[in-house]
């Protein structure tokens, strides 16, 4: 057996079409390249999409037995059920920013979690690549008190670097899908419950990195929304992500 | 506003499941009743393109959505969606089948092999699923032919890397490499994002 190379194997593993022994070796190595267990996961999700295509339809009669089946067996526990504690902060920020956001919209949709937290495990995790990305942007910024926060965003990802000592943030999306046809991604502060426009994303761009507009000090967090090209003077929509400016 | 909750790329990545899974996840057995609903197609689909039989096809796709149900308290939404939870936990489980029935019997032949293309004509009435198959479809032709045959051969086939390089008389490196930058050029023709 030779040397293998993790790097090259990202296909195959996402496909599974590795050996056991080659697939523990990827496994090892993604716990410590950030980049290929992202596009392990893009990979996964991309081969979710052939399944999709293959989708043919199931007899009636399985459904009742997958159905019956269910009622005799015993579900497994969660492996970790610690609450994160910048989640439950989040929660209360992301109540009030929701309740603002519905006096504007024309619209309100009920019953649908359409943004994640992560459990402290992730948040660990997440923090890594925020601050990996952070150095990115402090390179930019040149900012030594930088300070991040990251949150998943309509399936990309989202970091929100602030230097409070420049009284300035930047804000870096990685894979967030397109807005619809004749929409952007509109990035506002939180200020007291008022939502102050930090400017908008490029709609054509699933990774980038802008710098927002205005002061951070007064802020008590950072949301966006979807708007029409061009934003809006208050949001007219549910957020997708709210995140709470980082301590 | 509706159209902002469906920012995803594809309609059957859409939150409602995620929620589903949740529900079910704390006991619902109507909310699984729902993901059953929602996943059975395609959990059926890619494990019968795998194993071809439809009897065996039906018993491991069976256990996949037991299986999904089972382990839905320790599903993490953080690492992914649903679906593809589900889909992967599919392919996974078809793909073991196979290769456990392929320890005890000799390997189809490169020709049969060839032959076993995705059944790409049995699809659900379901608008949605011929809209996805559709797009899946004129993605794989954006592919070169060597990435197509050694994509949907690992997949669909569910072979392993070096028997994708046996059946088409192929360097393994050439094949990883295809594997690799097939799949690239599919995620963004999809704008698939993790
Ligand atoms: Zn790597």
């Amino acid at each position: 057996m030779t040397i293998i190379d993790p790097h090259t194997l990202t296909g195959a593993y996402a496909l599974h079409a590795l050996s056991d022994e080659e697939r523990a070796a990827v496994d090892r190595h993604l716990a410590d390249c950030a980049a290929c267990a992202q596009e392990v996961e893009e990979f996964g999700a991309t081969a979710a999409r052939l399944a999709l295509a293959a989708s043919t339809p199931a007899r009636p009669a399985m459904r009742e037995q997958v159905l019956q089946r269910i009622t005799t067996v015993r579900q497994t526990p969660p492996a970790d059920t610690t609450p994160m504690r910048a989640g439950r902060a989040l929660r209360g920020g992301a109540v009030r920013w929701a309740l603002a956001a519905c006096i504007a919209a024309a619209a309100a949709l009920g019953g649908t979690t359409w943004w994640q937290y992560g459990n402290a495990q992730d948040a660990r995790q997440q923090a890594a690549q925020a601050q990996r990305q952070a150095d990115e942007v402090a390179g930019v910024l040149s900012a030594p008190d930088a300070r991040t926060r990251s949150a998943k965003i309509a399936g990309g990802a989202g970091t929100l670097v602030v230097s409070a000592a420049r009284d300035r943030a930047v804000f870096v999306t990685s894979d967030m899908p397109a807005p619809p046809r004749g929409k952007v991604y509109q990035l506002w502060f939180d200020v007291d419950g008022t939502m102050r426009s930090a400017g908008l994303m490029s709609p054509d761009r699933a990774s980038q990195t802008v710098l927002m507009t205005g002061a951070t000090h007064d802020a008590s967090g950072v949301g966006i929304t979807v708007e029409p090209a061009g934003g809006s003077r208050q949001p007219t929509s549910k957020p997708v992500a709210l995140l709470s400016m980082p301590a | 506003m509706k159209e902002a909750v469906h920012i995803g790329p594809h309609p059957s990545s859409k939150p409602d499941l995620q929620q589903l899974v949740h529900e079910a996840a704390l006991g619902d057995q109507d909310a699984f009743a729902a993901v059953y609903d929602a996943v059975s197609g395609p959990v059926l689909g890619v494990v019968r393109a795998v194993l071809r039989d439809r009897a065996q096809s039906e018993e491991v796709a069976q256990d996949v959505l037991v299986e999904v149900w089972r382990t839905a308290p320790r599903y993490r939404p953080e690492l992914g969606t649903a679906i593809n939870w589900i889909l992967t936990l599919a392919h996974r489980r078809a793909v073991d089948r196979v290769r456990s029935v392929e320890a005890a019997a000799a390997r189809d032949t490169k020709a049969a092999l060839l032959d076993r293309t995705p059944e790409y004509d049995e699809v659900t009435e379901q608008v949605e699923t011929r809209l996805e198959q559709e797009q899946v479809r004129r993605c794989l032709r954006t592919l070169t032919d060597l990435q197509r045959q050694a994509v949907t051969l690992a997949y669909y086939r569910g072979l392993t890397y070096r028997q994708v390089a046996e059946s088409l008389s192929l360097p393994l490196g050439t094949v990883k490499t295809r594997l690799r930058d097939g799949l690239i050029r599919l995620r963004d023709c999809l704008g698939v994002t993790a």
